[in-house]
């Protein structure tokens, strides 16, 4: 007998109504290559658009001359920034309150950056047409490294800017107590100094960033696909910059091919394909390529770290941290408004610190512009790679085991919901527990036995720790808005008489099995089962008002939002029962998808009865309107926050340098879990970030500004060969004031998995080598050098 | 110049230059954007498709070096309403998150499966090591292609 | 995605017609196989042939064949099908550790050993594989065939001995009792280019080693041939000594460049490691051999 669908060995009566391992809807249409993605797109008479970028990091322009390429048969126009300027649409306004460049007038201040726009009947001439325009530059000294960015004698970059006469991006941000901070450091009895930086590298999702845009002049309707993680926010901006009707203004996603962030930002190519289709009348289109995507968006982390931590009687009690952070030509860094660093200052970690006192300062350099993305949710990669790099540091120093010292320095659980020393509310954790869980899961004393052993050998075996809490799901209006919108999310629940409901959110999923895990809530609160939910997102015109999906954020607002509203249709229901069932609303009680009589439980009113009931003509209780559903806007009260225990074990070649990641155990508690598949997901995919970030994946440049890793064959993510069978553990504990008592996880193993891996690195080396501190990547290379005694920073 | 291709059982014709690529000849046929592009040196494999059988870049081939040749892409594996198992491995271990990738994957494990139908983690992971994911990490991916593996092994016992 | 310019295409039907087409086209024209060397260079627009002349058909050119005491190998030949070849793995083991770890699987299946050579990058596996086992390159043109020394093959970066209007048609190696060869490659991640390679053949008789191949790959502008550690090695009995001074000259005598592949230093260290343990292994199964 075949093997068909019908009888798979997970049977329907294994499908949760509810939370649970529900096997993904959306599966249907990509495993069949029926997803559509932004270039499965055509539409009649659309046409081509490709960007020519410059190819020096700094340099004046002199003339463009694009006689020769509107000479080209197939080539309906070539637009500079000239043309843009007289639809005041050559500078955008960016998301951290800077301008960008959509193409470059004056200067060109990154290699890569945007200069002309081609567009063309096809892809293949718009990209000939490319060759055939002719750009006079001047090229001038670039800054690269962002310690010399604030020299006196540095070149400045943005001179387009009144009152710019530095390189400072933006104005010093501080966190915690100075202070106090300089008494804790004056009492203790240890204290270890490190720089640690955490090298640019790229989300680079598999399907590259584009557009189509096409604006009909006849109705003044513009529609866009595009695959980006804040359509709303997105369309808001849009209005604002080229001064359209928002409410004219359609964003459709579709199917997204990864964000991790790099989908967050509003791109040159958007601004330009707009502006093409406005005035061409056509749909336009424009997606990058590779080298586009590497070189020109949204890049994430470069931040160049100085930090002392300390300790007293075997417990830490202080940090201080100094940051450069290098956010490239333009400040494009995407966080909450009063948050200029993002949550950087999250970086006390998950000890019962003293004091801490954090310093930050923004500097521009001839890069690309970005800072915050690949997963980082908002600045907290960096964070927890300084601190639990730092805490490892300091266990070398104390000669202590680094659990030992992190189980001592540990929140307590009775101390939640715990402030800590930058203002941070920490909502729920036990982290003992979660420790232990990876300790067991790793057999870390048996491991330690083997390392002793092995290195008696001459075989370098490591094991890194790491320790994480990290905040999602921004945020409480009151505190978190991005350029003015409250960082809200919105649900629209309707049930309808057969039964069946439609669930409308605002998140944006790229990936994250939304279709599936919405519908589950609705399934968990309602009863009503997972395949007679429908999620619909993805479009403006279709789906409420909210800032989508990035930073973790899309379980803890979305899901807030989607439990709230599907308890306003249970309210609502509840009375609706009570009418059909002649009694109170008091009087019943709820099992899932039915309202009975507390003390008759026969006698009961399913919900798809009172769905029918609530669009028939049949009265309604008293002042209430006919149908089944509500609306909600979700302000959630607080972030979320997320733990983890990470053991990363590595061998070292001895010879060679090269470092195998041959054993990877994450322990994570994100509260409540919906679909713990989903979640494992996300986990697996996150450490093998992490693992790129950690041993092969780094943008760097050259003195003049050249880009060295602007393809796939330098810019080195891990293949199923460089992973290993990662072990997952669990700890549940709930999030005290989310609906679901969930919390975000996305960004987790992202933020959890580095400092293990390089913690694993030294700890591999340091009583052979001496080694006691290394940046990434921890390439062969490096981490010869740093066996040598000559760690050296990156480029 | 013009073309006659075999992709997926049937001639597709069309009049292109000599420098168009396999797999924009793919995509720009009607119902045949499953097969993706996703970097401009080979690497990624989200373009893989097979090509007499073995998996290939189509990122990496000229249209007009197919001509003679049979083209398979990710459209082909679904036969009569039915899901090829590997289809049904990816969806049972939860193999693809965003689905970009996965059609070049489920390309390159249905060819590995042909050969080696019973293939090690280690022979699963090295297989599928010219094509980057991502989002799920590998270990489902692997996951998924055992469980082919023992369903398609378990049909022929079945069978016999 | 990037997009090639645009070119003429015609169809190889005979080796000679190739070659032909080649002559008659001049330096514009190229030959295409695997194109997974080419083609790319195409689409970043590194290279723009006017003509390319498709050798995909030509399957005379494809094959594994002990012939006169030679193994000989087809250009046309794919890199999965040297992994494969059992032919090839009893006689010369190095190239199955080579192909383990050129490119990935997939490229596996269209790149050639002919496409490989001729392009000629310096951190190509299969240049310093052929020099080390004293392959012959098979060179033809419309006056007919030279062979030329692997030694003399690569001349520089992204240079061959191959002229306008030849083409290369088969690798030759001799074969010789008592041979053992290995392949050691270290690369920042599955599929890259080499940081360093080493391959080292060695023939042993009476526990002397009679005549040894060491070259490198990526460590200098072409292929380098270890010559003063092959002389070191040769007359010798084989030790763990031996191996290291090997490993030493080999460090020594070439030329890396420093990139993003690592810095001056930790390459000729690598080049020094992966000498020694290539000529460890080659040995072992030389003696295995003889056993």
């Amino acid at each position: 007998m075949a093997v068909t669908e019908e009888n798979l060995p997970s049977p329907t009566t294994e499908r949760p109504i509810g939370f649970g391992r529900l096997k993904r809807k959306e599966d249907a249409r990509f495993i069949r290559g029926k997803g559509t993605y932004l270039d499965d797109i055509r539409l009649p008479g659309m046409v081509h658009g490709a960007l020519l970028r410059s190819p020096f990091a700094h340099a004046r322009i002199v003339s463009i001359d694009t006689s020769r390429a509107l000479a080209h048969p197939n080539v309906a126009a070539v637009v500079t920034a000239k043309d843009l300027e007289t639809l005041g649409l050559a500078w955008m306004p960016t998301i951290s309150y800077d301008t960008q460049a959509v193409l470059a007038g004056d200067k060109v201040r990154f290699q890569g950056q945007e200069v002309a726009f081609v567009i063309a009947t096809d892809e293949y001439s718009a990209r000939d047409a490319l060759q055939l325009i002719d750009v006079e530059y001047e090229p001038l000294p670039a800054i690269v490294n962002a310690r010399k960015a604030l020299d006196p004698d540095a070149p400045l970059i943005r001179d387009d800017k009144d009152g710019q006469t530095d390189n400072l991006a933006s104005p010093l941000w501080e966190a915690g107590d100075e202070e106090a901070t300089d008494r804790v450091f004056a009492e203790a009895d240890t204290i270890v100094t490190r720089d640690i930086i955490y090298p640019r590298c790229h989300p680079a999702p598999l399907e590259t960033c584009g557009m189509i845009a096409d604006f009909n002049p006849n109705t003044g309707q513009l529609d866009i696909y595009n695959g980006n993680q804040a359509p709303n926010a997105h369309r808001t901006v849009y209005a604002h910059v080229a001064g359209l009707a928002e409410h004219m203004i359609r964003i459709r996603c579709n199917d997204i091919g990864g964000g991790f962030g790099n989908k967050v930002p509003v791109y040159p190519g958007y601004v330009c394909a707009i502006a093409g289709s406005i005035v061409a009348g056509v749909p336009v289109k424009w997606i990058e390529d590779r080298s586009e995507n590497l070189m020109s968006t949204g890049f994430a982390r470069d931040y160049i770290m100085h930090a002392e931590i300390c300790a007293k009687d075997g417990k830490i009690t202080g940090l201080r941290v100094d940051v450069i952070a290098d956010h490239g030509a333009f400040d494009s860094t995407a966080q909450p408004t009063k948050f200029p660093a993002g949550f950087f200052h999250i970086c006390c970690g998950s000890y019962d610190l003293e004091a801490s006192h954090v310093k930050v300062k923004a500097v521009y350099t001839n890069k690309a512009p970005g800072g915050v993305a690949y997963r980082c949710s908002f600045r907290i990669t960096e964070a927890v790679y300084l601190v639990e790099r730092m805490v490892g540091a300091l266990a070398l120093e104390m000669g202590v085991d680094p659990i030992e010292l992190r189980m001592k320095s540990f929140i307590q659980p009775e101390q939640f919901p715990y402030e800590t020393t930058t203002g941070w509310t920490y909502d729920s954790g036990d982290y003992g527990k979660t420790m232990k869980v990876a300790m067991e899961i790793a057999g870390y004393d048996e491991l330690r036995r083997e390392q002793a052993e092995k290195r008696e050998r001459g075989a370098l075996m490591g094991i890194g720790i790491s320790f994480f809490t990290e905040g999602v799901g921004a945020g409480p209006r009151k505190h978190m808005d991005i350029l003015g919108l409250a960082m809200n999310d919105g649900a629209d629940l309707r049930v309808h008489p057969s039964g069946k409901a439609v669930v409308s959110i605002s998140a944006q999923t790229q990936g994250q099995g939304h279709e599936t895990t919405f519908a589950q809530i609705v399934a968990e609160e309602l009863g009503i089962p997972p395949e007679d939910v429908q999620v619909r997102h993805g479009d403006t015109d279709r789906t409420p008002y909210g800032l989508g999906t990035y930073g973790s954020r899309s379980t803890p607002v979305s899901g807030g939002a989607v439990a709230v509203v599907s308890r306003k249709v249970r309210d609502k229901a509840r009375q609706i029962a009570a009418t059909i069932l002649e009694t109170r609303a008091e009087d019943l009680a709820w099992e899932k998808g039915r309202w009975y009589v507390k003390g008759d439980p026969e006698k009961g009113a399913l919900i798809e009865d009172i769905a029918a009931y609530a669009y028939s003509g049949d009265p309604m209780p008293e002042g209430m309107e006919g149908g089944l559903d509500a609306q909600v806007i979700y302000d959630p009260p607080n972030l979320t926050y997320p733990y983890g225990a990470y053991i990363a074990v590595v061998d070292i070649d001895p010879e060679t340098a090269a470092v195998t990641v041959r054993r990877f155990i994450a322990v994570d508690d994100c509260g409540v879990r919906i679909n713990p598949m989903i979640v494992d997901g996300q986990i697996h995919g996150g450490l093998a970030e992490g693992i790129g970030i950690a041993l092969m994946e780094v943008i760097t440049f050259d003195e003049e500004g050249n880009c060295l890793n602007s393809s796939f064959m330098d810019y080195l993510i891990p293949t199923a060969l460089e992973c290993p069978d990662f072990e997952l553990g669990e700890t549940v504990t709930p999030c005290p004031h989310h609906p679901l008592g969930a919390k975000g996880v996305g960004e987790s193993p992202n933020v959890g998995s580095p400092p293990a891996i390089v913690d694993a690195v030294i700890d591999a080396l340091h009583q052979t080598h001496g080694v006691d501190h290394i940046d990434m990547p921890c390439t062969p290379a490096r981490v010869w050098a740093a066996m040598q005694g000559r760690p050296e920073p990156p480029q | 110049m013009q073309l006659k291709i075999t992709i997926n059982g049937e001639q597709v014709s069309r009049d292109v230059e000599p420098r168009q690529l396999l797999v924009h000849y793919i995509r720009d046929t009607p119902g045949l954007t499953g097969t993706h592009w996703g970097c401009d040196t080979s690497n990624c494999g989200a373009c893989v498709v097979l090509m007499d059988g073995k998996p290939v870049k189509s990122c990496t081939i000229l249209a007009v070096m197919c001509e003679g040749h049979e083209i398979s892409t990710v459209e082909s594996l679904e036969k009569n309403g039915e899901l090829d198992p590997i289809q049904m491995g990816f969806h049972e271990r939860h193999a693809l998150h965003c689905g970009f990738c996965t059609p070049g994957m489920l390309m390159t494990t249905r060819a590995l499966l042909n050969e080696n139908p019973d293939p090690s983690e280690a022979e699963i992971r090295m297989a599928i090591s010219g094509a980057i994911c991502r989002c799920t990490g590998y270990k489902n991916i692997v996951s998924a292609v055992r469980w082919a593996a023992e369903h398609e092994a378990a049909n022929k016992q079945e069978v016999h | 995605m990037q997009t090639p310019g645009p070119f003429e295409y015609e169809r190889a039907t005979s080796v000679d017609g190739a070659i032909a087409s080649l002559k008659r086209l001049g330096p514009e024209a190229r030959i295409i196989a695997g194109g997974h060397s080419l083609l790319p260079m195409m689409k970043l627009r590194l290279a723009n042939p006017e003509h390319l002349i498709d050798i995909n058909d030509l399957a005379e050119l494809s094959y594994i064949c002990e012939e006169e005491g030679e193994l000989r190998i087809g250009a046309l030949t794919r890199h999965a099908e040297l992994l494969d070849s059992e032919l090839l793995a009893r006689h010369f083991p190095l190239f199955r550790d080579a192909e383990y770890v050129i490119a990935d699987p997939v490229v596996r299946n269209r790149g050639t050993i002919g496409g490989s050579l001729c392009q000629a990058d310096a951190a190509e596996d299969l240049s310093s594989v052929c020099s080390a086992v004293k392959a012959s390159a098979v060179i033809r043109g419309s006056d007919g065939e030279r062979i030329v020394a692997m030694a003399d093959f690569h001349i520089g970066p992204f240079m061959t001995a191959v002229g306008d209007g030849e083409m290369l048609t088969e690798v030759r190696i001799p074969l010789r009792p008592g041979g053992g060869s290995a392949h050691e490659k270290v690369e920042r991640r599955a599929g890259d280019w080499a940081i360093a390679a080493a391959s080292a053949a060695v023939w042993i008789d009476g526990g002397t080693i009679v005549d040894a191949g060491i070259a490198l790959s990526a460590v200098g502008p072409t292929t380098v041939h270890v010559t003063r550690g092959e002389e070191l090695v040769r007359g010798s009995s084989p030790s763990e000594e031996l191996f290291e001074q090997a490993g030493e000259i080999a460090a020594a005598d070439c030329s890396p460049v420093p990139d993003g592949r690592g810095p001056v230093d930790y390459k000729r260290h690598l080049a020094g490691v992966l000498t020694k343990r290539a000529l460890r292994q080659a040995t072992a199964r030389a003696l295995k051999q003889e056993t």
